[in-house]
């Protein structure tokens, strides 16, 4: 399973006493220390996108045979030799007359630059095909992680901590859930809701009653697998001090539920949000494949079948870009709030 | 005496009693495939590719038990066909990450200071690309086929494990019966060799039943998408990208073989699960 990562930012500093009401010069330690531990970081973060991108440009030259010579015979739709002069003006398009160290530090500054290259068989730049398709893919994305939230938080909350029978139905719930596989469950929602009860259109176009099922088909398994987590945090915040003292205040089981274990109980989600976002963009490919969807995935996949290499390199390395973006900030706000670094 | 020291050691009988339910369900599955992989012909009621057009995209019934296809064939006896394929590429792609894991994870635990930091970078790089696109990347290079979807999911999902032995790895080097071996002087090789790997490594077996489950999810969705096995054959996910364009009419020609994937995918779960319980039971 691919959730080993998300969680190495929560257990960083270590376990100490909270400390009590900074006098102002520990103030200014304290931010010293959080804008170091902060630049490292993003130092990390850069170093992981500097080699994602690295990873990407090579994968570019992997591609058997000539590259000149490959281009043009996508561009063509056959595969064929070519003539010196055929190949020249490719050659100068892609720089692809210079040595490879050259082409990768100029591959590396137009990624700076936002320049994604030139796409093997649309003639255009990568970066206008990604953004014409973006909206739609990141319309899907938000909207399944506050589907996934939400279905989450309510199963959570409902089946949490009720004793042995419920509580194994509602892990067993997380379980299957977590590993249903996208294309299954959207042809089964498609299936019941679409085709059967006829509530939301078949092919989804880019309207709201279009969003409904794709989103739902991505938020499913990420709220089976925030669900795991959320739930074995949300039973030992049961237990805890605080939750006896607020019953003992006399707050019913359900404000006690939802006003303080909750809160305690939903950060290891949150520490998920990173992986989330990467979970729906690549589970985007499948779900806008199943509800005929515009979107970046359906483009990739039509990118994998022509082996047009800069479309597919710049859509994996964007998808990266936002994975790594995503963790950095969940890891920062966390060094931002954490009370115990002040001690290190 | 004698008696009394009967019902204190569990028999097998017992032992088996006490295992839930769902391990049974996951293990008779087992089985099944594995006779469905060797024997198909044992449990398949219909040759699978006996064409029978009047009996085109019939529903489940009697005659023909997951219903029929386009072409009259027999959808059940497609599956039961099909297992051989779809469990080989589950299993090869699943070795294919667990060696490459192994590989990197033991490295970035265990090379030497600014080697062992390059590779645990690299993990990390690789492991910023989820599972399915860096298999797009791979398939984009390489061309779609059986062999390429094969490295494709191994290769997806090697940055994850590879992140887990690691962990265990270094969690290893740093137990007190290492401590113990390095005072009494063992090299580094042996300490290594007779300590660290056996210990790291033996959780292994129960990632490897979950990576079997995952890698046929993954290899499935390649080839839903047009990406890895193509329809002729009766793999799996063949079966589902084939039956995608009668979704209107026949649901059950992507609703069976997607059941069974589901179902496979829960059992390599369960076991996998149940064997990692019972070897942290062990360790403690």
């Amino acid at each position: 399973m691919t959730l080993t990562s998300s969680s190495r930012g929560v257990a960083a500093g270590p376990a100490v006493e909270p400390a009590p009401p900074l006098p102002t010069s520990r103030r200014a330690s304290r931010l010293r220390i959080v804008a170091l531990v902060v630049a490292r970081k993003v130092a990390a973060a850069l170093v992981v996108l500097w080699g994602a991108a690295t990873v990407a440009f090579f994968a570019q030259l992997a591609l058997p045979g000539d590259r000149a010579t490959v281009i043009l015979n996508i561009r063509a739709g056959q595969a064929q030799q070519r003539t010196a002069a055929e190949l020249a003006p490719i050659n100068a398009e892609y720089g692809l007359q210079h040595p490879v160290l050259q082409q990768y530090w100029d591959y590396l500054r137009g990624l700076v630059a936002g320049d994604f290259g030139t796409s093997y068989q649309q003639f255009r730049p990568v970066t206008s095909i990604i953004g014409e398709q973006l909206g739609a893919t990141a319309t899907l994305s938000v909207t399944a992680i506050l589907f996934a939230w939400v279905l989450m938080v309510v199963w959570v909350t409902l089946t949490a901590g009720r004793g042995s029978r419920v509580g194994a139905l509602g892990s067993l719930v997380d379980v299957v859930a977590a590993g249903l596989p996208a294309y299954w469950l959207g042809i089964i929602l498609l299936l019941v809701f679409a085709l059967g009860l006829r509530w939301f259109p078949v092919i989804g176009g880019t309207g709201v009653d279009g969003l409904i099922l794709p989103a739902l088909t991505l938020a499913i398994p990420l709220a089976g697998f925030m669900a795991q987590s959320t739930r074995a945090e949300f039973e030992r915040a049961l237990d805890q001090p605080f939750v006896i003292s607020a019953r003992m205040r006399g707050m019913s089981d359900w404000g006690v539920r939802l006003r303080h274990v909750l809160r305690h109980a939903s950060i290891p989600a949150v520490t998920l949000s990173g992986w989330a976002l990467g979970a729906t963009l690549s589970g985007a490919v499948i779900v806008e494949s199943i509800f005929s969807r515009p979107g970046i995935g359906s483009v990739l996949v039509s990118a994998v079948n022509s082996q047009d290499l800069p479309v597919v390199v710049g859509i994996v390395t964007l998808v990266a870009v936002f994975y790594v973006t995503a963790n950095l900030i969940v890891d920062i706000a966390y060094t931002l709030i954490d009370p115990r670094l002040e001690a290190s | 005496m004698t008696a009394i020291r009967v019902t204190a050691i569990p028999t097998i009988s017992t032992r088996l009693a006490r295992l839930p339910w769902g391990l049974y369900a996951a293990g008779a599955l087992v089985v099944l495939l594995g006779l469905a992989a060797i024997a198909p012909q044992l449990l398949a009621t219909s040759d699978p590719y006996a064409l029978d057009y009047p009996a085109a995209l019939q529903a489940p019934s009697w005659a023909h038990w997951f219903g029929t296809d386009e072409s009259g064939r027999d959808l059940y006896s497609r599956i039961v066909y099909g297992t051989r394929e779809s469990l080989l590429i589950g299993l090869g792609a699943a070795g294919v990450g667990i060696v490459l894991a192994l590989l990197l994870g033991s490295l970035a635990a265990l090379a030497i200071k600014p080697a062992a930091v390059v590779v645990d970078r690299f993990v990390e790089v690789m492991f910023a690309f989820p599972a399915l696109l860096l298999a797009l990347l791979l398939i984009a290079i390489a061309g779609p086929s059986a062999a390429t979807e094969i490295f494709a999911v191994g290769l997806g999902t090697a940055p994850g494990y590879a992140r887990m032995i690691r962990g265990q790895v270094l969690a290893a080097k740093n137990s007190g019966y290492v401590e113990a071996a390095t005072a009494l002087g063992h090299s580094r090789a042996r300490i290594v060799r007779a300590h660290i790997l056996p210990n790291a490594l033996r959780p292994l077996v129960a990632v490897f039943a979950l990576s079997v489950g995952q890698s046929i999810v993954w290899a499935s969705s390649l080839s839903f998408l047009g990406l890895g096995v193509a329809p002729p054959s009766s793999e799996w996910g063949a079966l589902l990208d084939a039956g995608r364009a009668y979704i209107t009419q026949a649901g059950w020609l992507v609703v069976v073989p997607g059941l069974v994937i589901v179902a496979v995918a829960l059992a390599a779960t369960t076991i996998g699960r149940h064997l990692q319980i019972n070897l942290e039971k062990g360790e403690r």
